[in-house]
């Protein structure tokens, strides 16, 4: 019995492990510049419940999220990036969020 | 059957993998915004390949490796030129141009050569090659001569081995690794570490404090670990020679060879001699050992990024022979005899290794690692009339799974161990015959809040054919309450099986008698160690005068429950019993890191130990430790002129309290050595990126201990002991040496 116990003791790491949920990846348009940016667009990203994982890319701008579909839209996901301070194909950043950016996060800039 | 060979030789590694192309973006800034430059000029210096930005300023081109130089040029502003270390973005702001200079080239971009950890939970010291070379360095035990967190001591007076410390503990106290395969243990404590030749290396990482649960249950005081350059990105050849005035010659010959787009293999052969006998006290013994070491590896990498497969394959063979003892001892005539006294210790050792890894396409946060490995490591050595032999053949594997728990904030790393070790020894006139087999489960889980607080916890729960059956926990905390202030906390166990013989075979250069004071225990009748070591550490980085820096302070405490004691106390006897009472190890470290500019570095240390233990005689400090120590190292390095060509000089001093030594015929009781400092300096001129030739001295000062071996007059004597050594034996030592890649 108590070799039972060990045995069981000693696997239970990799029951954890057996279960998979359905999930889904997918991409799109994050705007930002610099690795502040990045740390901020993931953080924000991955506070939405059902998003599993993040990886927003600097220089093409292109987000990668991996999430369950059954549990969050992808909307959801975009307002809370939007209401982080960057703008997405399905929302924007209200200015006032906007607006207390650092200075090299600014993305929404004029240029000759 | 070249087929069954090549599959035979697979192996891995899980870090990602450079990509193709290397990114980037290039700015300028203009008052309050940040502008892109749109077609400014980015190439590779010397070659044909190169780009313009796009109109948000974005380039793309091939990354060629971390040896070629990058160009950011644009009219109107200076030129930069970057060394791109590593193929990750890159962000560059270039500045106006205030003159008509326009290709004016400086190098902006320099790696440090020691990082610590910013973002990890645990307290780990990176080191990078570019570090290594700043020592003589020519093999692994003494490639920490330039880094406080490790002590170099000297271990006896006939080898010249030097041995490590860390939180005031010895190495078998380290889990000390290859690639995370633990390397240095059980046949291989002594030497061990000078059998990994510096140039092999790539990197090393120093861990204070317990560590990771995923690699066993053995590091108490911390964890080492080595990793060895890798064909797919280590330079196609490195050649070396290094000579000294102590008698040591050494060369290195290093080949990569990219087989395809996804295979690679590397061969690197070492041999190193010392032909020449030195006696430079007079005592009639050597000095240093007269030695010969052939040293061949073979790796072979595999790559499959589009699949996420990645693996290793490497074997490793060694022969070392050491001769040391009497100056007219001749190894043909006289062992056995009581004319003069000689000793010789010749190892063999083999190493194999299979490492795989996958990493899931869609799922990059999701993979499993299997890693295993054999080595057998035979020694057979005679010490005068005292014989040491020993083999111990290893088998270590590892099944290690990675994921995520909801989200990547929470990641586990979940596995399995199983480790199989055979010791045969002979210790004078006795046989020592032991297997330990263990089987381990590990689970450990890490939060990561994405801004100021990290977590660590492990656990693993292993069966112990002679340690019995038992769980480990470990935990770390990292919480930054401001930007730059990093604070960490650290607990957890270990354990492990004292190897007595192997691990002080110093005991054999003595004619002290051997008392094994047995209470039944399961190794050598005695029972197994255990420790809890507890540890905070709080880092500061600053900036002065417009130079970066930091201020590190850490305190460990290590509590043995217990301990197998080394009592070296009472005169012609070495006793080993089980601890009754107290031992502890206290660590105190103040460091201080400083860039004075580019080309100046600063780095200071403060340590303080307070290593006691409950011996038989009372509870004392441990012997030949310095309770205080002080480090300091400057470094200068000119900069790169347009054909590479730089100067490089450093300096490193090391300053030693005194150490409590035992009481014997030339150190009445209740002595202390005398406190004293040594200084080691090198000049490396680089010619080009490929040539550099180098220079330099090892303990400038002369210090030396001048009678390191006690009742030397008469060897075969119970007086006779060569371990009370607290100095170098070898004073001032000059040394010179060449590295040539292509």
């Amino acid at each position: 019995m108590k070799k039972l116990f060990i045995i069981y003791l000693l696997i239970s790491p990799f029951i954890l492990v057996a279960q998979n949920k359905s999930t889904e990846k997918v991409s799109f348009e994050v705007t930002g510049n610099c690795e502040m940016c990045k740390k901020r667009i993931e953080k924000s990203a991955l506070t939405v419940k059902g998003v599993k994982a993040v990886n927003w890319d600097i220089p093409s701008n292109l987000i990668s999220i991996i999430y369950n579909p059954n549990k969050v839209t992808l909307l959801k996901i975009q307002n809370t990036i939007a209401q982080g301070g960057h703008d997405t194909p399905l929302a924007k950043t209200p200015d006032e969020i906007y607006n207390k950016l650092p200075m090299c996060c600014i993305y929404r800039r004029t240029i000759q | 059957m070249k087929k069954n060979i090549l599959l035979l030789l697979i192996f891995f590694s899980l870090k990602p993998y450079a990509q193709e192309n290397l990114d980037g973006r290039v700015f300028a800034k203009e008052a309050r915004e940040t502008i892109p430059l749109i077609g400014a000029n980015v190439f590779w210096l010397n070659t044909q390949i190169g780009t313009i930005t796009d109109e948000e300023g974005k380039f793309s081109l091939p990354y060629l490796g971390p040896e070629e130089l990058l160009i950011l040029s644009y009219i109107g502003f200076k030129s930069d030129t970057l060394s791109i270390r590593e193929n990750r973005l890159l962000i560059q702001f270039l500045d106006e141009s205030d003159s008509e200079s326009l290709d004016e080239v400086t190098l902006t971009q320099r790696r440090k050569a020691i990082q610590k950890s910013y973002f990890e939970a645990q307290n780990t010291i990176y080191v990078n090659s570019d570090e290594l070379l700043k020592a003589a360095c020519c093999n692994l035990s003494e490639s920490f001569e330039t880094n406080p967190s490790i002590d170099v001591n000297f271990s006896d007076a006939l080898t010249g081995t030097k041995q490590i410390r860390m939180l005031g503990l010895t190495s078998p106290y380290l889990l000390i690794t290859e690639e995370n395969i633990p390397m240095v243990r059980g046949a291989s404590q002594a030497y061990g570490l000078s059998f990994t030749p510096g140039t092999w290396i790539e990197s090393i990482q120093i861990t204070k404090g317990t560590g990771s649960v995923v690699n066993g249950f053995e590091s108490i005081a911390g964890q080492i670990n080595t990793e060895i350059k890798k064909p797919f990105s280590d330079v196609p050849f490195y050649f070396n020679l290094f000579t000294s005035a102590n008698g040591r010659q050494e060369a290195n010959l290093q080949g990569n060879w990219k087989i395809n787009d996804k295979w690679s293999s590397g061969l690197f052969v070492h041999g190193n001699q010392r032909t020449e006998k030195i006696d430079g006290n007079g005592d009639d013994f050597l000095d240093v050992p007269l030695a010969k070491q052939i040293n061949v590896l073979n790796r072979w990498q595999f790559i499959n990024t589009k699949k996420g497969w990645v693996g290793f394959g490497t074997i490793r063979l060694m022969q070392d022979q050491k001769q040391v003892g009497a100056l007219e001892f001749n190894n043909k005539n006289d062992r056995g005899q009581n004319r003069f006294w000689g000793s010789e210790i010749n190892t063999n050792r083999i190493d194999a290794s299979l490492k795989i890894g996958y990493v899931f396409p869609e799922f990059s946060f999701r993979s499993f690692g299997f890693q295993s490995a054999y080595s057998q490591h035979k020694q057979e050595a005679y010490y005068g009339f005292r014989v040491y032999d020993i083999d111990h053949q290893s088998l270590y594997t590892n099944f290690l799974y990675n994921s995520i728990i909801g989200n990547t904030k929470n990641k586990f790393k979940a596995g399995l161990n199983f480790s199989y070790d055979r010791y045969l020894e002979t210790v004078d006139t006795f046989y020592f015959n032991r297997s330990d087999r263990s089987l381990g489960s590990f689970f450990e889980y890490s939060y990561d809040s994405l801004e100021n607080f990290t977590l660590v916890a492990g656990v693993r729960l292993d069966i112990h054919n002679r340690l019995g059956t038992f769980v480990t926990p470990r935990l770390h905390l990292r919480y930054l309450p401001q930007e730059n202030t990093i604070i960490r906390l650290s607990l957890g166990s270990g354990r492990k099986a004292a190897n007595i013989f192997a691990e002080n075979q110093t005991l054999f250069g003595t004619n002290r008698q051997i008392n094994i004071l047995k209470n039944g225990g399961s190794i050598y009748g005695l029972n197994p160690e255990k420790a809890w070591n507890y540890g905070a550490s709080i880092r500061q980085i600053f900036n002065l005068l417009g130079s970066g820096g930091d201020i590190t302070v850490d305190y460990y405490i290590t509590n043995f429950i217990d301990q197998v004691i080394v009592d070296w106390e009472s005169e012609g006897q070495i006793l080993f019993y089980n601890l009754k009472g107290l031992s502890r190890a206290n660590s105190f470290q103040l460091s201080i890191d400083y860039n004075l500019s580019q080309a100046m570095s600063l780095r200071f240390a403060y340590k303080n130990y307070d290593v006691k233990t409950t011996y038989d005689s009372g509870f004392l400090q441990r012997p030949l430790q310095a309770q205080n120590r002080f480090f300091a190292n400057f470094g200068w390095e000119s900069k790169r002129n347009a054909k590479q060509a730089q100067w490089r000089w450093d300096l490193t001093c090391h300053a030693l309290g005194k150490q409590r030594l035992v009481s014997n015929q030339r150190d009445p009781a209740g002595s202390y050595s005398p406190a004293y400092s040594l200084w080691n300096s090198q000049l490396t001129r680089a010619f080009t990126s490929k040539i550099e030739l180098y220079a330099g001295i090892e303990n400038l000062g002369n210090y030396k201990q001048l009678s390191p071996i006690i009742g030397v007059e008469d060897p075969f004597g119970i007086n006779f002991d060569t371990a009370q050594i607290y100095a170098p034996i070898f004073g001032r030592m000059l040394y010179a040496g060449l590295r040539w890649n292509l």
